[in-house]
């Protein structure tokens, strides 16, 4: 009976779907629609020869592992990428120090006993709850996994700037969006309250204020700068070849682009004593 | 696969080999010196385009399918293993996942071309309807392949398509849960799917030999729309194709490693790099590119059976088009009236895709119910009249002739006509 009622209840979901979606001929207006868009930033990922800044990822990591990760999991990245080389690369005995501050649950051991460890290079970067349903007790909601977040957000840019895109390459509506999101806390009243968020309503209460983390960079240490920095650093955890997919595109596309002008002019060459046969066959 | 019998193997092994086996002869005769018109021009070049994509897809796949994990709850984190140890796994990842847009969009191209020079016309038929085969299974393979990353997208886009089974009558619910393998789609599911997108593809090869072996019999159809008469009005495959072809296939390598390189993630859904989750629904359903002007047919019905049924029949109707269009004449290049219908049937896809990729409201669905209603007199009326009563223009006496104007009349008087068989 359970599993009855979950294939009516899908079954109904659907059918209502599709009857809303093909019934209402009346405008109503989109919910994204009444939005801002967030506004282009500056990137030094953008770009054919984007790369990211060193010193930015690591503040942005800085930004994360003592604000956002107190609630927020990141569980596609190991200690380990945090030292390869496009990345924030930080020093090895920076991170195996950093590692080893946390605690991680292992095991079972020879009496069959689960026990902690310090953390190593290859453990993931653990999350402050056991699991989601302890976050959700804690936080009234399970906050996202922030792995490929910067891929899994973005905005509608809308005709025609969606057919511009593919060839000036803009691909960071994610980052854009996330950083609108963390500086667009605009109630002062209301830390529930975002400009970009979709009916302005958001469970994360304002998580950057001036001042929070303490940049030893002599960067400012201003709520923009912070969004700034660890949106760098979530665009590096969701697309951390990125560098090395750019440098070896220019190659692949050169190579290419050489290929075909030699190909073009072999084609012609080919070509052209059939369009010389023909003329001179009187 | 039909050539000149020329072949005469030089070396030892190859004489060995071919009184064995005469696959070299087959070969040369379809490969090398089979006669192709000469006045193709670049948009013939998609067929050899398609075949190089076949490949990529399926070389790029094989690779993936040694990280992947077919499993619901592992599917989605095994392809960020893929994304970030596995060494290029980005590369193999990117460039199947655009591989995808990419044949579609060499495959829209080539059937378009087809539509414009009458492509499927006798003896062309069963070549034609082939390649309609090949069509409906890309557009399968295409959409269980989307399923396997298990993000948002994937999860709920099986959803809705599987659904659409249920609004068969009477036993719709049995095959419904019959294609599910349970109740919902779940890892049962997955796996299936998994199974069948590894399958289908190499269905496809086996169509795509058919499709050239079919090719080989009568040859190219060409901008002319006439047949060759003498030998004047052909050359040998190689090098003359081979070589345009193997431009042709570089200059589109380009456009697909752009947006590899540049922006792989332009031409999929951000909301696909959430994990898949039953409790959620995404705000805003929507299939890749490529399905959208169907997708628009289907939610332009307000009714689930009707809008599943013509969505089916959009997808399968041009397979009908060699006994719909009634013009003796092939080429748009004569036909003045079904050139300017041609190019609104261009325009009316187009727009249906446009109305796919917006929500279901307003001015989108009064615009998909139009253009869908036009979609079908295209097929159903515009192209069973236009035939009876279109004036055509006078065709060129050959091949020959259509390429070299005035000149050419003199010229292919003296010509050798073609052997039969040729």
């Amino acid at each position: 009976m359970p599993q009855g009622n979950k294939v009516m209840r899908l079954r109904s979901l659907i059918a209502g779907g599709l009857a809303a979606a093909t019934l209402c001929v009346a405008p109503i207006a989109s919910a994204q629609e009444e939005h801002v868009k967030p506004a282009r930033q500056d990137w030094s990922f953008y770009g054919p020869f984007g790369k990211y800044d060193q010193a930015q990822l690591q503040r942005g990591f800085q930004v994360f592992r003592e604000v956002c990760s107190n609630c927020h999991s990141l569980k596609s990245i190991a200690f380990r990428d945090l030292i390869a080389p496009g990345g924030p690369a930080f020093s090895e005995a920076q991170i195996k120090a950093l590692a080893a501050t946390y605690k991680i649950k292992d095991g079972p051991n020879e009496a069959g006993e689960m026990y902690e460890r310090p953390g190593v290079l290859s453990d993931y970067f653990p999350w402050n709850f056991p699991n989601a349903q302890a976050a959700r007790a804690a936080l009234n909601a399970v906050p996202p996994d922030l792995s490929v977040i910067a891929k899994a957000r973005g905005y509608e840019r809308g005709f025609p700037l969606f057919l511009i895109d593919p060839i000036i390459q803009y691909q960071e509506q994610g980052p854009d969006y996330i950083y609108a999101l963390l500086t667009g806390y605009t109630h002062a009243d209301d830390p529930f309250w975002d400009e970009f968020m979709p009916g302005h309503k958001i469970a994360m209460p304002m998580p950057l204020s001036d001042g929070a983390v303490d940049y030893t960079d002599g960067s400012p240490k201003t709520v923009k700068q912070y969004a700034k920095d660890v949106t760098a650093f979530l665009m590096w955890a969701a697309e951390p070849k990125l560098e090395e997919r750019k440098r070896l595109g220019f190659r692949v596309l050169s190579f290419l682009a050489v290929f075909a002008v030699l190909l073009y002019f072999v084609k012609r060459k080919i070509w052209a004593s059939v369009h010389s046969d023909a003329g001179a066959e009187h | 696969m039909s050539g000149h019998p020329t072949y005469v193997p030089k070396s030892a092994a190859a004489k060995w080999l071919e009184s064995r086996l005469p696959i070299l002869g087959l070969a040369h005769s379809s490969f090398v010196v089979f006669p192709n018109p000469r006045n193709l021009n670049y948009w013939w070049t998609f067929g050899g385009i398609l075949a190089f994509m076949l490949v990529a897809q399926i070389a790029t796949g094989v690779v993936l399918v040694m990280h992947y994990t077919p499993q619901s709850s592992l599917a989605f984190a095994s392809v960020e293993h893929i994304m970030r140890d596995v060494n290029y796994g980005w590369l193999f990842r990117y460039a199947h996942a655009n591989g995808a847009s990419m044949f579609f969009l060499a495959l829209y191209i080539h059937m378009f071309r087809g539509l414009y020079y009458g492509s499927y016309k006798a003896p062309r038929e069963v070549l034609w309807i082939l390649g309609c085969i090949i069509f409906v299974m890309a557009v399968a393979t295409a959409f269980m392949g989307y399923v396997l990353p298990w993000g948002q997208m994937s999860f709920w886009g099986a959803t809705v398509i599987t659904s659409l089974f249920s609004a068969i009558p009477f036993v719709g619910d049995q095959i419904t849960i019959w294609l599910w393998g349970g109740y919902a789609v779940d890892n049962a599911t997955l796996n299936r799917f998994f199974s069948l997108h590894y399958l289908l593809p190499f269905m496809i090869l086996g169509v795509v030999i058919l499709h050239i072996w079919a090719l080989h019999v009568p040859g190219s159809n060409n901008p002319a729309g006439i047949e060759p008469q003498s030998e004047k009005d052909t050359l040998p495959f190689h090098p003359y194709f081979t070589i345009k072809d193997g431009f042709a296939v570089v200059c589109f390598m380009i456009f697909y490693f752009w947006f590899v390189f540049y922006v792989p993630n332009y031409l999929g859904d951000a909301d696909n790099y959430i994990e898949a989750n039953p409790l959620q629904t995404p705000v805003h359903i929507v299939p890749e590119w490529y399905y959208l002007p169907f997708y628009a047919i289907l939610r332009s019905i307000p009714s689930k059976l009707g809008g599943t049924a013509l969505m089916f029949a959009a997808v399968l109707i041009p397979a009908f088009l060699p006994w719909l269009d009634t013009s003796k004449v092939k080429s748009a290049a004569y036909r003045p009236l079904y050139k300017i219908f041609f190019w609104l049937f261009v325009a009316c896809v187009l727009g249906l895709g446009y109305c796919g990729s917006k929500p279901p409201e307003g001015i989108y669905v009064v615009a998909s119910r139009l253009l869908a209603i036009y979609y079908f007199l295209h097929f159903l009326v515009i192209l069973p009249l236009l035939g009876q009563y279109e004036k055509t223009r006078p065709l060129p006496a050959s091949i020959f002739e259509s390429v070299l104007g005035e000149r050419g009349k003199h010229l292919a008087a003296g010509a050798k006509p073609l052997q039969p068989g040729e």
